[in-house]
């Protein structure tokens, strides 16, 4: 029936059918790269088109609505122009460190989309620490904004470059702990199981009230660890220059500003596997037609990604001492507490199942 | 002696930041010099002069209905209320007997000017802390009374409706109606731009307790206008030295005590109600009679020296004349009131972070061509 | 006060004081520049005048002297004054700075350096505020000529 039909194992088989297994094998790795690296290029465009069609929507005016239908061809026309860009790059500037930035924050992107579940077959890789692996990679992408700092020898850059760190690094233990409050939950890091377990109800209505909690700190936590207002004091446009890529021009400022989106959509990914079920339906209409799961998925995704335009198009932004004060002396004991809360109510077993 | 040695390497450095002439956040070529020490400013020194057009050279040349129209430019958020000044000095020289009609108007259209110059400056003050959408709702709204402006004066920003004797045409014969809708409209508005900004706790996190102005400091630096009454210094000239039509209607002044950024912030809010209401006291009841009254096409000020003033959008703008009998003034003095705003900023600025410095020069709403004449 | 106490109230202390004309809007009154900063601190700190609030600083050029125009106002009495000071030394005019009495005098002051020339004794940054610093001359005298940028009618 087409309704059945799975994609990824056709294409495996025939794959397998029309080369020696090592080669297929070979061929097939390359073949979700390149998926992943269209996925990566294009949900990136169209985010940014997103953005600004939002942003005009709470502004009162119309976004970019001329190239192409209703503006779908926008962020195309400015990549075009970025790539044609100069590449400058300062005298002084540790020239391989300099080149060598960017790429740190798009591989752990990449990596990082590579275990969401899009739907029941469409997971690249499966891994069984897949929250550990997820809050692994975010860490790494902290080197890359250090990098970019540091070897643009400026030193209004490399301000911004320090207060981005350590606003990530303060804000990956919020998102760690409100994650690892849900894992209680599941009982496994993989995220697989995860959504398997909220086949008998979605994460954030099985654990009510702890879920709701860690889910508001999870957002909150989110936006600030992706630099994004109103937690964007590094990239603030009336303070000082533009940060850690104040340097960076043409296709490099297009990198990081493509992973910064990307890092949105993959807090909001997180969020949806964990808190909203993936691409589960709710109370499982579409259970029998399994590739529409990808559409609950990024229908979900998108919702959340909504929510963190929301956020910054409202709200004015907080002080570096202000951001730090939240996360340490307001964020984490309420974490903290929630962790204790969410496992008294698992052993009392008051958790609602369906 | 090796202790010594180690505690002088590990002093910390101060640099010098410019804010420079083009910055978001200076509203205007203001240039800053910022010594910073980590993200402690321990100085600021303001650098003027980028847009200085010598008004005041010009003046001693130029006759009096022209030296209106250079008033506009100095401070062109509230135009019509520096052309009302100079006129209104002009008048009290030549002793003229100006219509009640013309005062009412001209009270009207000031306080229509203060609304405007306050939406604006809310709208900034979103967008300089980061809410970059208040930018659009305040300009939406000046929008309207900037349309109200261009039917009956001629003009959206520098109006030259008033000249030395009344008014330049009659109001256009929509000008009532046209009022009272946007009073209408804003009052149902106002209360949103409170519980989207005022009731913010981010936007009260960043602004109270910022930039405190005592009350002796304000006086001391001349502070004025909404800087003044935020630290509880009572300075409306509309109540201490009346002109035009404001000895005939009630309204409250707008103090506040704290002397921080949100003090300030609070003076403005409830200083567009207090407008509304000035508004909406004599928008019924416009008062017949001439537009203008006559005055020889040359005017010749009496020898002596005449001082009046006003309160705008920013403070207290004072007009001094000194002349000597022939058609040009002997010198020409404007008090402006962003000027020793300026000055204070010095002193509320060290000790804080730059991103209070932020905060606070949103608060004292500088416009620089008011400074720079 | 009203203008009439005031002036008997000033004439009491002992400065070498002289009063303006009566038709004039406010009080003027003319004191020697030898004596301006203690007139000033004394017009400050006495209860029954109390001007704390010194609103304009005006500097004029009359061709052979040079006057300085100080607008106090009280806050407490609400009365308004007008002190004046004329040095007869136009080339190179010295005056006392009253810039630690009203801290706003220190901008005012410099302008009227920059615009006049008028140098005000320990004055703590007696620099020019809106011109270059390597302008010449002073544009605001009445003798200031600029063949490049100045239109004369």
């Amino acid at each position: 029936m087409f309704l059945k039909f799975s994609i990824t194992k056709t294409i495996h088989d025939w794959l397998f059918e029309l080369m020696p297994a090592g080669v297929a094998g070979v061929v097939e790795m390359i073949l979700i790269a390149v998926v992943y690296l269209l996925i990566f290029a294009v949900a990136g465009l169209y985010l940014v088109l997103l953005e600004r069609r939002v942003a005009a929507w709470f502004q009162l005016r119309l976004g970019p609505n001329r190239v192409g239908y209703q503006g779908l061809l926008q962020t195309m026309a400015d990549a075009l122009k970025l790539v044609s860009k100069e590449l400058t790059g300062t005298e002084k500037a540790d020239k391989f460190l300099y080149n060598l930035a960017p790429y740190f924050v798009i591989v752990t992107s990449l990596m990082a989309l590579s275990v969401f579940p899009f739907s029941e077959e469409f997971q690249a890789f499966d891994i069984n620490i897949g929250i550990f692996f997820l809050t692994a990679i975010s860490s790494i992408g902290v080197i890359g904004i250090l990098l970019g700092g540091w070897s643009s020898n400026n030193k209004f850059a490399l301000i911004g470059a320090m207060r981005s760190g350590v606003q990530t690094i303060s804000y990956e233990l919020s998102v760690g702990l409100s994650l690892l409050t849900m894992v209680l939950l599941t009982e496994s890091l993989q995220l697989s199981e995860i959504v398997a377990v909220q086949k008998n109800g979605w994460l954030i209505v099985q654990g009510h009230i702890p879920a709701v909690i860690a889910f508001v700190i999870f957002m909150i936590a989110g936006t600030a660890e992706t630099n994004r207002a109103p937690f964007d004091l590094v990239e603030a446009e009336s303070e000082l220059g533009a940060g850690f890529h104040t340097e960076y021009s043409g296709m490099k400022f297009a990198y990081f500003f493509l992973a910064e989106f990307i890092n949105m959509f993959i807090i909001a990914a997180i969020g949806t596997t964990v808190f909203f079920g993936a691409w589960l339906s709710p109370f499982g209409i579409t259970e029998s037609i399994p590739w529409l799961g990808v559409f609950w998925f990024l229908g979900k995704t998108l919702l959340l990604v909504f929510l963190m335009m929301w956020f910054r198009w409202t709200f004015p932004r907080l002080r570096v001492d202000q951001l730090l004060r939240l996360e340490w002396k307001y964020l984490l004991p309420i974490n903290l507490f929630n962790l204790v809360f969410m496992a008294g109510l698992i052993w009392l077993g008051l958790t609602i199942k369906f | 002696m090796e202790k010594t040695l180690l505690y002088e390497e590990l002093k910390s450095q101060e640099y010098f930041i410019n804010m420079g002439p083009q910055h978001p956040a200076t509203h205007g070529v203001l240039r800053l010099l910022l010594t910073v020490d980590g993200e402690i400013i321990k100085k600021v020194e303001p650098d003027l002069g980028y847009i200085h057009r010598s008004i005041e050279k010009m003046c001693e040349r130029d006759s009096y209905q022209q030296i209106v129209h250079l008033t506009d430019r100095m401070d062109y958020l509230s135009s019509h209320i520096n052309n009302e000044a100079v006129c209104l000095t002009v008048e009290n020289a030549l002793q003229l007997d100006i219509p009640d009609r013309v005062k009412v108007i001209r009270t009207i259209i000031g306080e229509l000017t203060r609304i405007a110059s306050h939406c604006l400056w809310w709208g900034v003050i979103g967008m300089d802390l980061g809410a970059l959408s208040t930018y659009f709702y305040g300009f939406r709204d000046r929008e309207m009374i900037n349309d109200i402006f261009e039917e009956t004066c001629g003009a959206r920003l520098t109006m030259n409706y008033n000249i030395p004797g009344g008014l330049m045409f009659d109001i256009h014969p929509n000008f009532v109606k046209r009022t009272k809708e946007f009073i209408a409209h804003f009052r149902n508005k106002l209360p949103e731009y409170d519980r989207l900004l005022t009731g913010n706790i981010i936007f009260q996190n960043r602004m109270k307790g910022v930039g405190i102005l005592s009350r002796e400091d304000a006086i001391s630096f001349g502070a004025s206008g909404p800087v003044g009454r935020g630290s509880g210094y009572s300075c409306d000239v509309r109540k201490h030295h009346p002109y035009s039509a404001y000895d005939k209607i009630s309204f409250k002044e707008a103090l506040q005590t704290e002397g921080d950024s949100f003090a300030r912030y609070r003076v403005r809010i409830d200083e567009m109600w207090e407008s509304m209401n000035i508004i909406e006291q004599l928008i019924d009841n416009i008062p017949e009679g001439d537009y203008k009254v006559a005055t020889n096409a040359v005017i010749k000020l009496p020898k002596g020296e005449f001082y009046q003033k006003v309160e705008t959008a920013r403070g207290e703008l004072g007009v001094y004349i000194i002349s000597t009998g022939t058609k040009n003034p002997y010198r020409m003095k404007f008090r402006s009131p962003g000027f020793s705003n300026l000055s204070l900023l010095n002193h509320i600025a060290v000790g804080g972070k730059i991103g209070d410095l932020v905060a606070s020069m949103a608060t004292l709403d500088l416009v620089i061509p008011d400074i720079d004449r | 006060m009203q203008t009439e106490a005031l002036q008997k109230y000033l004439e009491a202390w002992e400065f070498e004081l002289t009063f303006g004309e009566e038709t004039n809007q406010f009080l003027n009154v003319n004191v020697p520049p030898h004596q301006l900063q203690e007139f000033m601190r004394k017009l400050k700190i006495d209860h029954e005048t109390y001007f704390d609030y010194l609103f304009c600083l005006t500097a004029v050029d009359w061709e052979s002297t040079m006057e300085v125009v100080y607008h106090l106002e009280s806050t407490k009495h609400r009365h308004i004054l007008v002190v004046r000071t004329k040095t007869a030394d136009r080339e190179t005019p010295v005056l006392d700075s009253v810039s630690n009495i009203w801290a706003t005098a220190e901008f005012h002051e410099r302008e009227a350096f920059d615009f006049f020339g008028i140098h005000f004794k320990d004055h703590p940054n007696l620099k020019r505020l809106f011109l270059t610093e390597d302008w010449k001359g002073y544009p605001l005298r009445k003798d200031y000529t600029d063949e490049v940028n100045m239109v004369i009618k």
